[in-house]
């Protein structure tokens, strides 16, 4: 089994490693396949991902698709960030060996649940505000 | 590769020089056909036995009980379905431990598709064999226990002797891959009382593809391989020379050189351990603290994964393996680790450094420099805090 010379790359050099105090989405995902663990931390202004950041706790592929695709969703809408799937991290990569595909669907399900836990988080402010608005 | 610091000795060795050379003649000057009648052949059947007697030594066995085989895997699958078919009529249970080789495991797997019962003997925290366990699993329908002589992942030295003397009070035949051990460790098939084992010439300095299996005079054993009339009849085949050649020369050098290399390799291996556990926080030494190879440091590394360490130590020139899931083909965490015990997620930092002849304190100090902050990286990318 042999990376590429991306994956490898993004390996040795993760971009966006780290936390976000004060996130505006967080998503907690675990690889049902190895037992891995990934969290992504998200900030959105005006429906743009601002900032990210993730941990990861995988093998090399997973440290690597996380990687990227921090580095895919960075400054784009939440619609463009949504369309983003396990296949564009990979091919972004120039490929991972089949055993290694599976790793990459923890980044695509990381990205998506910080941005469900955004929405969330806003359904309910929004709410919050609307009430306000009433008693006022 | 110059620079290669290599630390997996338990997966395989170099080739020891002077094997090679021994070898070498055997390939294209010496290259007869043993079976055949003229001086060329003989000259093969004669290395061939020559060979044979040195692996017999090493063993304390006599040469007509050494059987050549294409390495350790095929020995294990001779053994065990050999003991297997042949005893059909006594009965149907094999008994092994649950931390065996896949060459052993996957052989019993099969088996159990074919009409016999295979019990799987667990092990303590440190790898041992439950005895306890092994005496109560004995039934008038066992006819093999197959019982590794040390665990490949972690090192642990299973109490071969005594299980010996269980499996001969019930009457049954005992059968251990001593692949990880012979070479490494004094193996007296008479003072352990063994009925099969099995060893690998990869695994000692000796070429890869060669490996014997020792069958005690008297066994009732078929054979797996039907063919030409070679190995006294018990391994169809010719013979590879070159490599039988190799293996009888590197059980030479093992008489000679075994106990100063191992006392070399231990120390080694106890200055690893030691100035690992001062440096890096958090971790835990696999495998019995005693009981265990010479050469072998299996540690968990708590909070991280390990693939991506050995990714590191591979870029810092550095070979080693891991019994992670995500270095595992299945995906699952080491059976071994399992079987102790070990939860899954510190199975997942599992490291393991197997060393050897070549290795030297530079090594180790080459290890102690870079581990910490390759643990420290990961560990800051790792979402179970401690970053
Ligand atoms: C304990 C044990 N048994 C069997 C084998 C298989 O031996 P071989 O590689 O010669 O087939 C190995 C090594 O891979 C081993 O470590
Ligand atoms: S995350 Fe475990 S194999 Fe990649």
């Amino acid at each position: 089994m042999e990376y590429s010379e991306k994956v490898m790359e993004h390996f040795m050099n993760p971009r966006n490693v780290g936390e976000i105090k004060d996130a505006d989405g967080v998503g907690e995902v675990g690889n049902p396949v190895c037992g891995d663990l990934m969290t992504m931390y998200i900030r959105v202004k005006d429906d743009v991902i601002t900032d990210i950041k993730f941990k990861t706790f995988g093998c090399g592929a997973a440290i690597a698709t996380s990687s990227m695709v921090t580095e895919l969703v960075k400054d784009k809408t939440i619609k463009e960030a949504l369309s983003i799937t396990n296949k564009d991290v990979v091919d972004e990569l120039d490929g991972l060996p089949p055993i290694k595909m599976h790793c990459s669907l923890l980044a695509e399900e990381g990205i998506k649940a910080a941005i469900e836990d955004y929405r969330k988080r806003k359904d309910k402010k929004d709410s919050r505000n609307q009430r306000f608005e009433i008693e006022n | 590769m110059d620079n290669l610091i290599y630390l997996d000795h338990g997966s395989t060795t170099p080739t020891d020089q002077r094997v090679v050379e021994a070898m070498l003649p055997y390939f294209n000057k010496l290259y007869g056909n043993p079976s055949s009648i003229y001086s060329l052949a003989r000259e093969s059947k004669r290395a061939k036995e020559d060979a044979r007697e040195e692996v017999a030594k090493l063993l304390n066995a006599k040469a007509e009980e050494i059987v050549f085989t294409s390495g350790g895997t095929e020995a294990d699958n001779s053994a065990i379905k050999g003991i297997a078919f042949a005893n059909k009529a006594k009965g149907n249970h094999i008994i092994t431990s649950r931390i065996e080789h896949h060459a052993v495991l996957n052989t019993c797997k099969w088996l159990s598709g074919q009409g016999f019962t295979v019990s799987y003997i667990g092990v303590d925290k440190y790898g041992v064999l439950d005895l306890d366990e092994l005496k109560g699993a004995i039934t008038d329908k066992t006819i093999l226990i197959t019982i590794m002589h040390a665990n490949n992942e972690v090192g642990v030295i299973e109490p071969l002797a005594e299980i010996a003397r269980i499996a001969k009070d019930s009457g049954v035949c005992l059968h251990t891959d001593a692949v990880q051990t012979v070479g490494k460790i004094p193996v007296d098939v008479n003072v352990l009382g063994i009925d099969l084992l099995v060893l690998s010439g990869h695994k000692f300095y000796g070429p890869k593809g060669v490996g014997a299996l020792y069958i005690r005079k008297g066994t009732k054993i078929a054979s797996l391989l039907h063919g030409g009339y070679h190995e006294g009849n018990r391994r169809a085949g010719t013979e590879n020379i070159p490599g039988i050649v190799g293996l009888g020369k590197v059980c030479k050098i093992a008489m000679e050189e075994r106990e100063e290399d191992e006392k070399r390799v231990k120390a080694l291996r106890d200055d690893l351990e030691e100035r690992i556990a001062k440096k890096i926080d958090d971790i835990i030494v696999n495998g019995h603290p005693e009981m265990r190879l010479a050469g072998t440091l299996n540690i968990c590394v708590k909070y991280i994964e390990g693939e991506s360490m050995l990714l590191c130590l591979d870029h810092e020139g550095i070979a080693a393996s891991s019994g992670s899931a995500c270095t595992s083909a299945s995906l699952e965490p080491s059976h071994v680790l399992t079987a102790m015990g070990i939860p899954a997620e510190l199975a997942h930092g599992s490291l393991r450094f197997t060393l050897g002849r070549s290795n030297t304190k530079e090594d180790i100090d080459k290890v102690i420099e870079v581990l910490p902050p390759i643990v420290s990286k990961l560990r800051k990318m790792s979402p179970f805090g401690k970053g």
